[in-house]
């Protein structure tokens, strides 16, 4: 058994991957493990690599695109799929692979693909940055948000903020990883706890004030707004504290609009407009 | 009155609009700006409310009050419901101030008509100007705009727009006569038919490989019906939906039940449609626009009213046996789009496994199609459904949704979890 650790990333998954193949280890052969959660470990135990049996074979960019994705997954098992559908389409004969979406392994990487590419989603949709000051020398705003992505997607949600928000600063801060923008240049560094973030915005009255107003009441779905808005990004959405109460409020107002008497028309008021529009035999296109 | 007080006002009178996209504007973003903005991705809800609508852009009234009197309408000017009226500049602050924090996509805006179309358009032009040409805003703007307005300054809505919309209301001349007295179906279509030659002229321009970028012009409209206000059937809504698609390239028709409000009219008493009438028209419009499926297959002289309890490509399947079973491994797109329970995309996985292996249940499985609801429809590899299947009386039966607490007592049957899904992807 040949024991695989590498640092959670795509490239060092890449790496140990393209060395493997290339010895012609069969993926059952093969645990892979995150060195990270155990540092002390790594880099020691690391078989002494025997000589290569056959030249690096080449894969489709789909099959990148695909890995790069998968890898941000948080399963621990995604480095063993990804080896063995790499697997199977190099020394497997099944070069087609991933046209074949019932397989059970191309099926598993597409539902986490699917998965992760959901979390990016929500990322974008759900950080709530909050003004913290004014770069003096530059007169640009600064912006901080604190967020708690599902899965490591950090890096491949960024770029949206960058081309969003270019014009103003701005940092995202997770507990794994923070992305950082100043106008030039996107940056990352290592997670922080949520004390770091700034925890309030003097526009998110008025947010609420929004979110409030614009419910309709006489239509209460809230397990679609829940499938959608899941529970699990409540905690950092200033407008989500409104929820409970706006539900518990609903069935009251709508029972008084029912019982509200209907209203008398009111006749149109002198105004050279409305007159000038023809009122009468509309013709039925 | 302060601002907050306004924004509770006019986000209040602009609920009743059902418009959430924020899709389909053309790619541009702020990089290499001092602004902010993005549009040309998927579009984003950056929240939803209880009441599971996604809200994706800042809609608000410029003003609600209002010189027309459309009884479904809390603005009408027969409501007592209190006015107020933003300053263009507050519009924009408040779109650039939710927008740089994350909260929207962009801005939605419509308003009352006061004065006249002409004068409420320019007031609601002038907003998107500003943010456009002042600050360089490059985020989603969705203006409604009056189809009694002149073609001119239609045209300059559409100059900063991603999307304009008109709404047509209701389907029929004669709702409208009785509704909403100063609004007409001819005038609409005819601002329709305007909008959709100017999005044209601008594609054709654009293809053009030596014209001079043409102006820039919104990308697509849209519009909404209202369901449940008068006494249209669903084959009234789902004709002129239709019309509307053929004849404008509408990108969306949003169909909004009509629902109670607050200063309710004596001419229209409140009587809610179920809310599940408006889920099953979405269906219906996915059926037209992406299975290829006609209004007269799916609403029929007999039954102008889709059923409530069953989905309509459900419902047609039931009223077409003959058709079925459709063999999975064999069967070609057309036929397999429409077996109940798969939707676009999966057909297309079922053809591509295909190409490679005989199809068995269990593949189907893996793409977590419904077995409970396809398993009678179709052959696989593994599988043939008996005959009485498709012949038993019961087969109807099979699918009702159990019978269930209403959540409110004016809903008909709640949609099920799998319907919701299928009103987000399509998938039906
Ligand atoms: S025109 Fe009709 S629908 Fe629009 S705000 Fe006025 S009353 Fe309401």
């Amino acid at each position: 058994m040949h024991t695989a650790r590498i640092k959670p990333t795509l490239e060092s998954w890449r790496e140990e991957a393209r060395a493997l193949l290339v010895r012609r280890v069969p993926p059952d052969a093969v645990l892979w493990f995150d060195a990270s959660d155990e540092p002390s470990l790594f880099p020691a135990e690391s078989s002494p690599p025997p000589a290569a049996v056959s030249p690096t074979p080449r894969v489709s960019a789909a099959f990148m695109e695909l890995a790069r994705t998968v890898a941000a997954h948080t399963d621990e098992r995604r480095w063993g799929l990804l080896y063995r559908l790499l697997w199977r389409m190099t020394h497997g004969g099944e070069r087609a692979l991933l046209n074949v979406p019932t397989d059970a392994d191309v099926r598993l990487a597409e539902q986490w693909r699917q998965a992760v590419s959901r979390a990016i989603h929500k990322m974008h949709a759900f950080v709530r940055f909050r003004l913290t000051g004014k770069d003096e020398a530059t007169g640009r705003e600064q912006f901080v948000a604190w967020f708690e992505p599902e899965h490591r997607i950090v890096r491949l949600a960024a770029p949206f903020f960058e081309k969003r928000f270019a014009g103003m600063d701005w940092s995202i801060l997770t507990p794994v990883e923070c992305a950082h923008w100043d106008g030039e240049r996107l940056h990352f560094t290592p997670g922080v706890p949520p004390s770091a973030a700034p925890n309030e915005d003097a526009l998110e009255d008025l947010w609420r004030t929004y979110f409030k107003s614009i419910f309709n009441p006489a239509r209460l779905k809230v397990k679609m707004m829940q499938q959608e808005m899941p529970k699990r990004y409540w905690k950092n959405l200033p407008e989500a504290p409104l929820i409970p109460e706006l539900i518990a409020a609903s069935s009251v107002r709508v029972r008084t609009m029912l019982a509200t008497e209907g209203l008398e028309v009111k006749p149109a008021p002198r105004n050279a407009y409305l007159e000038s529009l023809p009122r009468k035999d509309h013709p039925e296109p | 009155m302060d601002l907050q007080r306004k924004l509770e006002i006019l986000a209040d009178a602009a609920k009743y609009d059902a418009s959430c996209a924020s899709s389909g504007a053309a790619r541009k973003d702020s990089r290499g700006s001092q602004g902010v903005g993005s549009t040309g991705g998927a579009g984003i809800c950056h929240s939803y409310a209880p009441d599971g609508r996604c809200i994706s852009l800042l809609k608000v009234l410029l003003t609600n009050a209002c010189l027309y009197d459309c009884h479904y309408c809390i603005n009408r000017r027969s409501s007592n419901v209190q006015r107020a009226r933003f300053t263009p500049e507050e519009v924009v602050q408040l779109t650039l101030d939710f927008y740089k924090r994350n909260y929207i996509e962009g801005l939605f805006l419509s308003s009352g008509i006061i004065q006249s179309a002409d004068h409420t358009m320019e007031l609601v032009i002038e907003v998107a100007r500003k943010l456009r040409e002042e600050h360089l805003f490059r985020g989603y703007i969705h203006l409604k705009t009056i189809p009694e307005a002149s073609p001119a300054l239609i045209e300059r809505a559409g100059r900063y727009a991603d999307r304009i919309s008109i709404n047509i209301e209701l389907p029929t001349q004669a709702g409208l006569t009785r509704l909403a007295p100063e609004k007409n179906l001819a005038r609409t279509q005819a601002a329709m038919g305007h909008i959709h030659g100017k999005i044209e002229e601008r594609l054709a321009d654009k293809r053009k490989p030596e014209a001079p970028k043409p102006p820039p012009f919104a990308t697509g409209q849209s519009t909404q019906m209202l369901v449940g206000a008068d006494e249209s059937t669903d084959a009234d809504i789902l004709q002129r939906a239709d019309a509307l698609y053929t004849g404008y390239r509408l990108r969306r028709v949003y169909y909004s039940g009509f629902s109670p409000i607050p200063e309710p009219s004596k001419v229209l008493p409140i009587k809610p449609p179920p809310l599940v009438r408006e889920h099953r028209l979405y269906q219906a419009d996915w059926l037209l626009r992406f299975y290829d499926f006609k209004v007269g297959e799916i609403v029929t002289p007999d039954a102008p009213h889709l059923d409530l309890a069953l989905d309509p490509k459900l419902s047609w399947a039931l009223r077409n046996r003959a058709q079925f079973p459709a063999d999975i491994n064999r069967a070609p797109r057309e036929t397999l789009l429409r077996v109940p329970g798969l939707g676009a995309r999966n057909v297309d996985r079922i053809l591509a496994a295909r190409r490679h292996c005989r199809l068995r249940l269990v593949d189907l499985l893996r793409l977590r199609v419904p077995m409970k609801k396809v398993l009678p429809f179709i052959i696989a590899a593994d599988h043939t459904p008996a005959h009485l299947d498709l012949d038993g009386d019961s087969l109807r039966q099979r699918f009702l949704p159990p019978p269930q607490q209403m959540e409110l007592s004016l809903a008909g049957p709640p949609p099920t979890a799998a319907d919701n899904a299928s009103v987000l992807t399509g998938e039906l």
